[in-house]
Order: structure tokens, then C-alpha cells, then sequence
């Protein structure tokens, strides 16, 4: 666990390009033996895109790539793993009716002139378990084992070939914290056995306390190498984040009034929560007031979004809608209650890509009414205009189908859905995400003159600049938990930071 | 949340046809079909009158297009919202068979309306059945309806299993008659896509429809009920089917268990497809699938007065659907653009 470790792999100044972005600009990267090495970075820092160079899922546009000093060029990641790269994905990729055994072997089972030897296959997998202490039946089938176990097959089945290098690409997303702790066991066996491992998490408790080494990713850029044990918690998030600590602004956030506290809440959360999504926790929304929550990505803000939206149910806890408890098991019982959520996930969860701007833009508002009081086709036309000026998106009319239009402008088409129901309470998801400077300050703009119509707006960002511009109040989360809220002259980046990087020990 | 979600390698969409386009290889295709006859078929365009009644190839090619154009009005809604509809043969037989023996049993002996009432209302429970199923059960549509697909026909089979003359002249009448010189079969057409086409625009159907097909996910969001819209199409498929049996049945003046509505089901889907309506679910074109089953129709009626060998003519149709289904994909479009 020092520097003296060998180095195994070895990428330097590896760079991958798509249309329009470098993905990864000339990154420098190395991966130890028996060390577990976390690569951190937010949103599009370009982690993800560097495993798959590492593994051959893409080919790389420029660097260089060793492993044990010999330069290499994955095709694919099957090619990858017989170098020995081999890698774990979030999802299980196994086939949970076929038996522990088989799902080891799948693809390279040992014959016997074209037979397959069951008794030998059954013996190796048995041997390929307990190598990481596992001792459970081999001979059952994957799919009645807990996803821990199906995983920790996946992980058998990764180093059972010749592997020097396992890429864990957040393998705890869906474990809870006994089952995180069972992988760990197994990741120090496999370090102690001399591989190297790369270890992807949001989780930052987690990366502390089984990674090494930590590279930090930012904007497909490298931010630097650093031990674990010499980086504090702070100093990694400001460096995820790409803010410096001594250059925040203390007492930003005084452009807020702070009488809302005399304002009734619309929504109030108790102990609202659910298993493996986020923790119970308490929430008040009130009437004018732009609440916001901040944290990394996996911390829990979607989740609790989706809860509070009746997209997921939740299994404790209740939500109070002016002071009475409220049964919401879909968004339309949100909506027919006056929410609006507008999604992170422009694309999956937004746009209804083949409809119009107009379509799209009176979707909500019909849905509410119903089918059969229909909006007339005038009414509908008179409606997206009016929001395309107020919300300056650009368009060459109502009827240009809205996969047609840029990032930023598919976002504005969906605010004006929100927006032409007029909600009591809206809840936007990164509404700022991939958009430009321009329509950024527009939607700034625009939260701040709904919260002075009275509404209510939950404001998710990973922009901590723009949570504290915006924000009235601001509900930290942490490792799915909500571990704090900031009030008036407490809200600036510092203390947010702060908090996400207290440690509950 | 995910990581794959940073990866920008998102691949463009392909630009799609503007909406009034989508008609045009259709179109097309029939125009080929009709012009293939002309040179080549003698007589295919001759039309007869006969006591005021218009007689000859292509009258036989609208009238006999009629079970696959109601079914396929079904099945266009069905799978507009991602989903298919393998029962409608099935449902066919049944609703036939039930209205026939409902008028001509000793035991029952309903008047020719409420029979059909009858009918069409065992068509419409079908469809709800298979609706509650898709939309509520969440069982994939191709299973959901694959279980009356199967079982339909027994049904069919258990209500009579022979088959049963329809002797009312009312009745033979539906498939029978005529209508302003025209087969009565077009009119019932071109009223179940009048009262549709008004539905989907006067009401927001359509827009449901298309929005849960498009992006089930993103529907749901924005607060649409995606279950009861697919409860809403799959019960109207059945009752299309409804519809379309007891046409069948008044056409032959007889209702056949085994043998009402065999292969409609894939005819329907077919027409669908060739029509412009893409299997994926969204944009959907009623139009575009009653020209799909005039294509069909026209095809089969060809091949039969041309004296194709019969084991020729599915190899033929095969040829044909593969054409139109190429020249609406837009991989095989690009093809000639770049040139």
C-alpha cells in the first residue's frame, strides 16, 4: 500500500473525442497491483468513458496504454479480459437460470471430447468461490441467491481467468451496508492476492474506506493522483467540484428573504423514506419558497424527488399536503395536486421525441383534463407560442417535433409543460444540466419570479454556485441520507461542501 | 444516475419523414400493384352494373379488404402504443359464431340486432380481458394476447362447433348488400374510421396513444394513465374484430368455428407495418393501414386472376411486403441519398 507497489497498467495521455466533445483530454491514469484504486468525478468528468477505453468497448483516439510495460490495444472487452482486464459491471450481466456453476463457466467450460465434465466444472467453481471466501452451493441456480451473492459470482467469474486488473464500475449501487461489506472482504482477498483494482462509487464513506489511491476526473480532464490517506474529504469534492475552498464567497446568499418561515408549508415529508433509495427523512416546502437540495450524484436527490412525485412508493414514513396526509401513488395524483416534476433525464424520462413542441408542451396540462375535454388545436397553438417567447426557445415553429431541437430548448420545451399547468409546487431535476450560459440564466431567472408568484420550487442542482444563488433554503444529502439544512446567511458553497464532507465516525 | 448516463455517444436520431410523407410509399406500392394489373391482367379494371350493384376486380378488392381494413383500425391504436393484438382472428370466430347462434338456435332465437349487440359486446370483453392483462397486469402484449389467440378459437368451438347457417336476410345484409351501387362491407369501413379518425382528433386519444408509445416513460411522468390507455386500445381492438366477424359471417351466410378469422391477425399486423406505422410504438396513420390491407387485398386478388399456382401466392406477398417495408427503412433510404 505505498508507492513501491508495481505498476500494472498504465495509460497516459489517452484521449477520446465524440462529435462535439472530448471525452477524455489527454488523461493520465495508473493502476497498481494489490491496491483498489477509486476513480472519482462527477457527471460527465468522463469516468465511464475511460473504462471503456481501458476494456475496448471504444477505441481510443489518441495515448497510450500499458499493462505490465507491454503496450496494449483492447478490441473488445472480451479481447480486454483475456489481456486481463476484466470488468464488474452495476448490473448484474449474468444468466440467474443457469446454475452458479454454470454462469462461472459460461462460454469455457472444461470437455471431455465435447462433453462437458459436470463433476470437474462443479469442483472448480467451488474452488473459484472460496478463493474469496465464499462457501455457498455452486450447484444452485444464480437466481435465488441475494443480488450480494450474484454479484460476488460475477466478481468470481471476472478473476477467475488469468486477471491482473478488476474494474469495479459501482458494484455497492444496490447492496445495502451489510452486503457492501461482504464485497469489501472480498476486494481486500483480492488484493492481498496481488490484483489491482479499480473501484468506481459515488459513495464517498465507501471509497474511504477500502480505496488506496484516488484519481479525480473533471470535464474528461485529469484533476491529479492522490493516496486516500492524504486527501481530506474536502479537499476531494472541492476538487471534484473544480471550486477552490479559499476562493468562496462567504454570506452570499442575502438576496433572501427570510419570512417564509411564516408561510404554511404546502408539503410537508415524515420519516419519509425507502430501502436502498434514501433514508427517512423530514422535509417542509412552503408557499414561495425555493428550497434546495445539494449533494453528490447518488446522494438521494432524485430519489426523494421521486418520492415526493408518487413516481416510486415509498415504505415508510407519509407526506402531508396542507397539513393533511395524502396518498400519492403516481404522478398523476401529484399533478391532479398541483406538483410539477421536471426530470434530470431529459431524454428517457422528458421528451416524447416524435411529438411536436406543441404536443409536447400541452401534455401535463391535457393530461389533468383528461381525454375528452381536448384542447382545440388554436388553443394548443396559442399556448406553445406564448412559451416559446416567454421562454425564448428557439424553434422554427409549434410543429417541429422536439427531437429536432437542441439540449437547452428541449429543456425549455419541457418547462413550459410544467409551467402551463401552473403549479403550486415544482420540483426541477438539474434543469440546468448541458444547456448553455444563456438558457441557464434564463431558468435562473425564471425560478426566482415563480417562487415571487407564491409557488413553491425544489431546486436540485449539481452546481452548488447556482444552489446558493437560488435558494431560499438548502437540504443537504449525503450517502442517501439527509444530514442537514442551511437557513438564510448559513447557505453558501462552504458550508455545503462542508457538510457533504463531514464524516459520520 | 447511472454512469453510462455521462457517455455522450448518443447517436443521432434519424430524421423521419414529415407526417404527410408517410403515406407515400404506400401508396405507392398500391399504385404499383394497380398499374401492374393494367398492363398485364385483362378485365382487372373492368366494372360491371349489374341491378344497380357495381361488380368486378377491384370492387371485389374493397369489399374483401374490409376484415383485415377493421381489424388493422384496431391493431393500428394497439400498436401505436408499443404493443400487438394476436387475438383479433380469434375474437372474430367468436363474435361470429355467438351473434349466428344467438339468432339461429332454437333456444335463443334473438333478433338480428340484439344478436350482433351480443357480439360485439363478447368482442369488446375479449378486449378488455386482454387490455386488464397489458395495461394492469403488465404481461408483455405478445403473451397477453397470445392466451385468447390460442384459447379463442376453442371458445369459438365450445359456443358451436359447427357450422351455422345464418338464414336472415337482415342479417346477410351487413356483408351482403349494397349501398349507394357499393358493397355494404365499405360503408361499415369508412364509418368505423370516420367515428376513429374524430375520437383520435376531437378527443386527446391520440395524443395519449402516441405519447405512451413514444416514451412510456416520459407519459407517465407528465401524468397520462398509461394503463387505461392501453385498456382503451386493446378493448377497441376487440371490438374492431367484433365488428370484423360478424361481416365475415354475414358474408358467408354462415359462421365457421374453425376457419373465421384463420391468419387474419398477421394480414392485420402486416398491413399495419406496410402502412407506415412502425411496430416501435408513436406516430401512427389510420389511412396508411387501410391502404396496407388494399395492398394486401389487391395482391391476393392478382395472384388469383392471374392463376398463380396457390403455393406461390404467400411467396409472392413476402416479396412484395419485404419491398414496401425496405423502402420505408431508413437505413435503405440513406442508401440512395448519399449518392
Amino acid at each position: 500500500m505505498n508507492a513501491t507497489n508495481p505498476i500494472l497498467l498504465q495509460a497516459m495521455s489517452v484521449t477520446k473525442l465524440f462529435p462535439g466533445v472530448v471525452a477524455l483530454d489527454a488523461v493520465n491514469f495508473s493502476a497498481r497491483a494489490g491496491e483498489v484504486h477509486a476513480l472519482m468525478g462527477e457527471n460527465g468528468a468522463g469516468k465511464s468513458t475511460l473504462i471503456k477505453v481501458l476494456t475496448g468497448f471504444y477505441p481510443r483516439d489518441g495515448g497510450q496504454i500499458l499493462l505490465d510495460g507491454k503496450e496494449i490495444r483492447p478490441k473488445t472487452p472480451a479481447h480486454a479480459q483475456q489481456l486481463g482486464i476484466s470488468t464488474v459491471y452495476q448490473e448484474v450481466n449474468l444468466i440467474p437460470t443457469l446454475t452458479v456453476a454454470e454462469n462461472i463457466y459460461l462460454g469455457r467450460e472444461p470437455t471431455f471430447f465435447g462433453k462437458i465434465r459436470w463433476r470437474r466444472l462443479n469442483r472448480l467453481a467451488e474452488q473459484a468461490m472460496s478463493r474469496l471466501n465464499l462457501h455457498i452451493d455452486v450447484k444452485r441456480d444464480l437466481g435465488s441467491y441475494s443480488i450480494a451473492i450474484q454479484q460476488m459470482v460475477a466478481i468470481a467469474r471476472a478473476v477467475d481467468v488469468k486477471a491482473k486488473l478488476l474494474i469495479l464500475d459501482e458494484p455497492t449501487s444496490s447492496l445495502d451496508s451489510g452486503e457492501v461489506q461482504q464485497l469489501f472482504a472480498i476486494m481486500r482477498q483480492l488484493k492481498s492476492l496481488g490484483l489491482g483494482i479499480i473501484f468506481v462509487s459515488h459513495f464517498l464513506d465507501q471509497i474511504y474506506e477500502i480505496s488506496d489511491r484516488i484519481t479525480v476526473l473533471r470535464n474528461g480532464k485529469l484533476v491529479g493522483e492522490y493516496l486516500t490517506r492524504e486527501l481530506p474529504r474536502v479537499e476531494l469534492i472541492t476538487k471534484m467540484m473544480g471550486r477552490e475552498l479559499a476562493t468562496f464567497e462567504t454570506g452570499l446568499a442575502t438576496s433572501v428573504a427570510s419570512d417564509s418561515d411564516l408561510k404554511p408549508p404546502i408539503l410537508e415529508a415524515k420519516r419519509l423514506g425507502k430501502r436502498n433509495a434514501i433514508e427517512p427523512f423530514d422535509l417542509e416546502v412552503r408557499q414561495g419558497e425555493v428550497l434546495g437540495l445539494a449533494g453528490l450524484l447518488g446522494s438521494g436527490r432524485t430519489e426523494t424527488a421521486r418520492l415526493l412525485f408518487g413516481i416510486d412508493r415509498p415504505d415508510k414514513g407519509e407526506i402531508q399536503i396542507d397539513g393533511e396526509r395524502a396518498r400519492m401513488i403516481s404522478p398523476a395524483d401529484a399533478i391532479a395536486r398541483g406538483f410539477g416534476f421536471c426530470s434530470e433525464d431529459r431524454k428517457a424520462q422528458g421528451i416524447i421525441p416524435d411529438l411536436t413542441v406543441r404536443e409536447n408542451v400541452i401534455l401535463a396540462l391535457q393530461a389533468s383534463k383528461g381525454w375528452l375535454r381536448f384542447f382545440s388545436r388554436r388553443k394548443q397553438t396559442e399556448l406553445a407560442n406564448h412559451y416559446i417567447k416567454a421562454l425564448n426557445i428557439a424553434t422554427r415553429d409549434a410543429d417541429t417535433p422536439i427531437k429536432n431541437l437542441s439540449g437547452g430548448n428541449q429543456q425549455k420545451v419541457l418547462l413550459a409543460r410544467w409551467l402551463a399547468l401552473d403549479p403550486r409546487f415544482l420540483i426541477l431535476d438539474e434543469p440546468t444540466r448541458g444547456i448553455d450560459v444563456g438558457a441557464k440564466a434564463d431558468i435562473q431567472k425564471l425560478i426566482l419570479s415563480l417562487c415571487q408568484q407564491g409557488k413553491a420550487v425544489m431546486f436540485i442542482s449539481s452546481e452548488l454556485e447556482e444552489v446558493v444563488r437560488c435558494s431560499n433554503r438548502v437540504a443537504v444529502l449525503r450517502d442517501r441520507r439527509k444530514v442537514r439544512e442551511l437557513t438564510g446567511a448559513e447557505i453558501n458553497e462552504h458550508n455545503i461542501m462542508a457538510t457533504i464532507a463531514r464524516s459520520d465516525a | 444516475m447511472t454512469v453510462a448516463s455521462a457517455a455522450p455517444a448518443t447517436p443521432k436520431q434519424p430524421r423521419r419523414a414529415p407526417r404527410s410523407l408517410v403515406l407515400l410509399w404506400p401508396v405507392l406500392a398500391l399504385l404499383f400493384i394497380l398499374a401492374f394489373n393494367l398492363a398485364f391482367t385483362p378485365g382487372f379494371f373492368h366494372v360491371e352494373v349489374k341491378q344497380g350493384h357495381l361488380f368486378g376486380s377491384l370492387i371485389d378488392v374493397l369489399k374483401n379488404a374490409a376484415p383485415v381494413a377493421l381489424t388493422g383500425i384496431g391493431m393500428t391504436l394497439v400498436i401505436a402504443t408499443g404493443g400487438v393484438d394476436l387475438s383479433v382472428g380469434t375474437v372474430m370466430a367468436i363474435a361470429g359464431q355467438l351473434t349466428v347462434l344467438l339468432m339461429e338456435s332454437e333456444h335463443y332465437h334473438w333478433s338480428m340486432p340484439t344478436a350482433c349487440f351480443a357480439g360485439l359486446g363478447v368482442a369488446l370483453a375479449c378486449g378488455i380481458w386482454n387490455g386488464i392483462l397489458v395495461g394492469y397486469v403488465q404481461i408483455q402484449p405478445i403473451v397477453a394476447t397470445l392466451i385468447l389467440f390460442v384459447s379463442g378459437r376453442g371458445i369459438a368451438e365450445l359456443i358451436s362447433n359447427d357450422n351455422l347457417t345464418a338464414h336472415s336476410v337482415p342479417f346477410q345484409y351487413l356483408g351482403r348488400g349494397f349501398l349507394f351501387g357499393l358493397p355494404f362491407q365499405i360503408a361499415i369501413v369508412i364509418f368505423v374510421l370516420l367515428v376513429v379518425g374524430l375520437l383520435m382528433r376531437r378527443t386527446a386519444a391520440g395524443l395519449f396513444i402516441e405519447s405512451v408509445g413514444n416514451n412510456p416513460v416520459a407519459a407517465r411522468f407528465a401524468g397520462i394513465n398509461e394503463r387505461f390507455i392501453k385498456l382503451l386500445v386493446y378493448s377497441f381492438s376487440g371490438l374492431c374484430a367484433g365488428i370484423a366477424g360478424i361481416v365475415v359471417a354475414s358474408n358467408n351466410a354462415n359462421a365457421d368455428p374453425h376457419n373465421t378469422g384463420l391468419n387474419v391477425e398477421l394480414d392485420a399486423i402486416l398491413a399495419v407495418v406496410i402502412g407506415g406505422t412502425s411496430l416501435l410504438g408513436g406516430r401512427y396513420s389510420l389511412i396508411g393501414s387501410i391502404v396496407g390491407a388494399l395492398i394486401i387485398q389487391a395482391m391476393d386478388t392478382t395472384i388469383l386472376t392471374r392463376g398463380v399456382a396457390v403455393e406461390w401466392t404467400l411467396v409472392v406477398k413476402a416479396v412484395v411486403v419485404v419491398g414496401v417495408c425496405l423502402l420505408q427503412a431508413p437505413k435503405f433510404q440513406r442508401l440512395f441519398r448519399r449518392k
